[in-house]
C-alpha cells in the first residue's frame, strides 16, 4: 500500500514525489513512458544568462533525488481509469490495480494537431515528436523539414533542430480553414509572436515588439511583412505564406506553399513547391486532463491556460477528496512552474496526511509558483496570470456554494 | 533516410550503448538497446510503421510520446503496441498492421 500515487513522472510529478517522500510518505510514481522526466526530457534552450537548460540533465537530477528519497517507480505503465471506492482511489493500469488515499494527477500536456491535406503521410509529425526524436533519442527526424505553425514551441524547436544539424527550410502558417482559424491568421500569430520576441535575434522582430503595441501598428506590421519572411536563427519565418498541401507518394516529398493575404486567404497563382523529407505540425498545447474527467472533477475552459482545466485551488487540491493536480494539467507553462506546483502539491498531501507545522512551507511554496511564473523564459500564454485568476474565482464560488449547502 | 546524432554541440556525444538486432516485417535491422522501436526504425530510414486498417494508406509516427496511437505495431506477437513507447530489446520481432477487408464499404456501392 502506498500513501501517495502520482500519475506522471514529468517535472511536476517528480517534484511532488520527492517532496512527499522527504516528509516520510510512501510514494509510487506511474508513467507510461520508458524514461522518467516527461516532456522535460526534450527541452534544450539557452537562458538569458547564457546557461543552457538541458532537460535530460534536469530530469536525471530529479529522478536521482526521487530514488534517493525511496520513491518507487512503475514506468511503461499506462493508467486508463480511476475510481473512488469509499475513501480510496483505485488506479487501473494494464498490469495491476492499485489503491491509495492520495492521488496526484501530473499528466502534463498534449499537442493539438492541425489537419493539413497530406498530414497522414509518414514523415509528418508533431513538432514535439521531432523534439523527442532529436534531443532524447538522438535520431534526426529527417534531413530537411518544414514547420507548419508559428508559435513559441515551434520557434524553440526549430532552433533545437538546427543545433542538431537538421535543416529547417521554413516556419510557415497552415492554410486557413474552420479548424485552423487563429493559427492561420497572420494578425493573430503576430500578436502571439510578439511575446517571444525577446528570444529572437532578428532585429525586425525585436524592434517590432516595442513598436507594435497597438493594433494599427500590428496591422501595418503584417501588411508590410517581408515577402520572403523574417529570419530567426537564420530560419525564414513566414507569416504571409501558408502550406496548402503536403505531398508525396509513400512518404513526405515536399509541401506546396502559397502566399496569403493579411486575413489568411490564399492568393491564387502564388503556389510554389518546396522539397523536404519531413514536416512538423505545431498546433499548440492543451492540458491532458482526461483522467481528471474520468475521476469526476468539474472543469472550466480557460483559454489563457490552453484549454479545459480541472477546478483546483492554490494548494493544488481539486474539489474531490484526496485528488490533487500539478503541472501542465492545470494550464500550459514551462517546467520550472511545473516543478514549483509539484512541490506545493506534495506539501498539501503531507498536510492532509496529518502532518502539522507545514503551513509556512506551504505558503512559501505557493509564492514560489508565482515567482517561477513571473520569471519564466518561455511563456506559452501571455495571459496566464489572468487564467489563474479565473480559476481562483471559480474555486471561491465553489467554496461558497459548499458553505451554503452545509449551513 | 535518417541518421543518428552522434555529436551534439550542447548534449555532447552519444553514449556507447549496446547494439541489438531486431526484425521488422521479417527484415533484420540493428538498433540501440532500450531506445524506442520508433526511433530504431527511423534511424534505419524506416518511416512507414503500418497501413491504415480501412483505406490502406501508409502511416508513421505522429506524436512520438504515446498520445495519437498512429505508431501501433505488433511486437513479439502482441498487437496494438505503440512503437514510440516500447523499448527495443535484442531479438524483438516487430510487424506492421495492414489493410483489413471492409466488406460493408464495398457492398454499399451496389445499394446506391
Ligand atoms: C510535446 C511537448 C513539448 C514540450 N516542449 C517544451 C519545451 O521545449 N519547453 C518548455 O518550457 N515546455 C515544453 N512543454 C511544456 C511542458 O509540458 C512543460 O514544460 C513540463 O514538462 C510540464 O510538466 P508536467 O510534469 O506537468 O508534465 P509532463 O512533462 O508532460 O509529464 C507528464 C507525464 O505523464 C505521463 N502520463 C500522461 N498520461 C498518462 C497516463 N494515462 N498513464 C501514465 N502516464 C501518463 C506522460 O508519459 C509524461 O511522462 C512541452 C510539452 C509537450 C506536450
Ligand atoms: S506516435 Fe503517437 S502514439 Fe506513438
Amino acid at each position: 500500500m502506498h500513501d501517495v500515487i502520482i500519475i506522471g513522472a514529468g517535472p511536476a510529478g517528480l517534484s511532488a514525489g520527492i517532496t512527499c517522500a522527504n516528509k516520510g510518505l510512501k510514494v509510487l510514481i506511474i508513467d507510461e513512458y520508458m524514461k522518467p522526466g516527461g516532456r522535460l526530457l526534450g527541452q534544450l534552450y539557452e537562458e538569458p544568462n547564457g546557461n543552457w537548460w538541458n532537460g535530460i540533465k534536469e530530469s536525471a537530477n530529479l529522478y536521482h533525488q526521487a530514488l534517493a528519497a525511496d520513491v518507487k517507480f512503475m514506468l511503461e505503465t499506462p493508467v486508463h481509469n480511476l475510481e473512488k471506492i469509499e475513501s480510496e482511489w483505485t488506479v487501473y493500469t494494464e498490469q495491476e490495480i492499485l489503491k491509495t488515499e492520495h492521488l496526484l494527477l501530473a499528466t502534463g500536456a498534449a499537442e493539438s494537431p492541425i489537419p493539413v491535406p497530406g498530414w497522414t503521410l509518414p514523415g509528418v509529425m508533431s513538432v514535439g515528436a521531432a523534439q523527442v526524436m532529436t534531443n532524447v533519442h538522438r535520431v534526426k527526424p529527417g534531413k530537411k523539414g518544414i514547420i507548419i505553425g508559428v508559435n513559441v514551441l515551434s520557434s524553440a524547436i526549430a532552433m533545437e533542430l538546427q543545433l542538431a544539424d537538421v535543416e529547417v527550410a521554413a516556419l510557415t502558417l497552415p492554410k486557413l480553414n474552420q479548424l485552423t482559424s487563429l493559427a492561420a491568421q497572420p494578425k493573430a500569430v503576430m500578436d502571439s509572436l510578439l511575446h517571444v520576441s525577446h528570444m529572437a535575434p532578428s532585429a525586425f522582430i525585436r524592434f517590432g515588439s516595442k513598436l507594435m503595441k497597438n493594433d494599427f501598428m500590428k496591422n501595418l506590421g503584417v501588411t508590410f511583412y517581408p515577402k520572403n519572411g523574417v529570419k530567426m536563427w537564420d530560419i525564414p519565418i513566414h507569416l504571409r505564406k501558408a502550406v496548402i498541401e503536403i505531398y508525396g507518394e509513400d512518404q513526405v516529398e515536399g509541401v506546396t506553399l502559397a502566399t496569403i493575404d493579411t486575413n489568411g486567404k490564399v492568393i491564387q497563382g502564388t503556389e510554389e513547391q518546396i522539397t523536404c523529407d519531413f514536416v512538423c505540425i505545431a498546433g499548440g498545447l492543451y492540458p491532458l486532463a482526461e483522467l481528471a474527467a474520468v475521476a469526476g472533477c468539474p472543469f472550466y475552459q480557460v483559454d489563457e491556460l490552453g484549454g479545459y482545466v480541472p477546478l483546483h485551488n492554490e494548494q493544488m487540491e481539486t474539489t474531490l477528496d484526496g485528488l490533487y493536480v500539478a503541472g501542465n494539467i492545470t494550464g500550459i507553462e514551462g517546467a520550472k512552474v511545473a516543478m514549483a506546483q509539484g512541490v506545493t502539491a506534495g506539501l498539501s498531501i503531507a498536510v492532509n496526511s496529518g502532518m502539522s507545522g507545514l503551513d509556512n512551507e506551504l505558503q512559501t511554496s505557493i509564492q514560489s509558483i508565482k515567482q517561477a511564473r513571473a520569471n519564466a523564459h518561455i511563456q506559452f500564454h501571455p495571459e496566464v496570470e489572468e487564467g489563474k485568476r479565473i480559476v481562483q474565482e471559480h474555486w471561491e464560488e465553489f467554496e461558497a456554494s459548499v458553505a451554503n449547502i452545509s449551513v | 533516410m535518417s541518421e543518428r546524432i552522434l555529436d551534439h554541440p550542447v548534449l555532447g556525444s552519444l553514449e556507447n550503448t549496446e547494439e541489438v538486432s531486431f526484425t521488422f516485417n521479417g527484415q533484420s535491422f540493428k538498433g540501440r538497446k532500450h531506445e524506442s522501436i520508433a526511433a530504431a526504425l527511423l534511424a534505419n530510414g524506416v518511416r512507414t510503421l503500418r497501413y491504415h486498417e480501412e483505406n490502406g494508406t501508409p502511416r508513421g509516427i505522429y506524436c512520438n510520446i504515446g498520445h495519437c496511437f498512429e505508431c501501433r505495431v505488433k511486437v513479439n506477437g502482441k498487437q496494438g503496441v505503440r512503437a514510440c513507447l516500447t523499448p527495443l530489446e535484442d531479438g524483438t520481432v516487430v510487424e506492421s498492421g495492414n489493410k483489413l477487408p471492409t466488406p460493408v464499404r464495398d457492398w454499399s456501392a451496389e445499394h446506391a
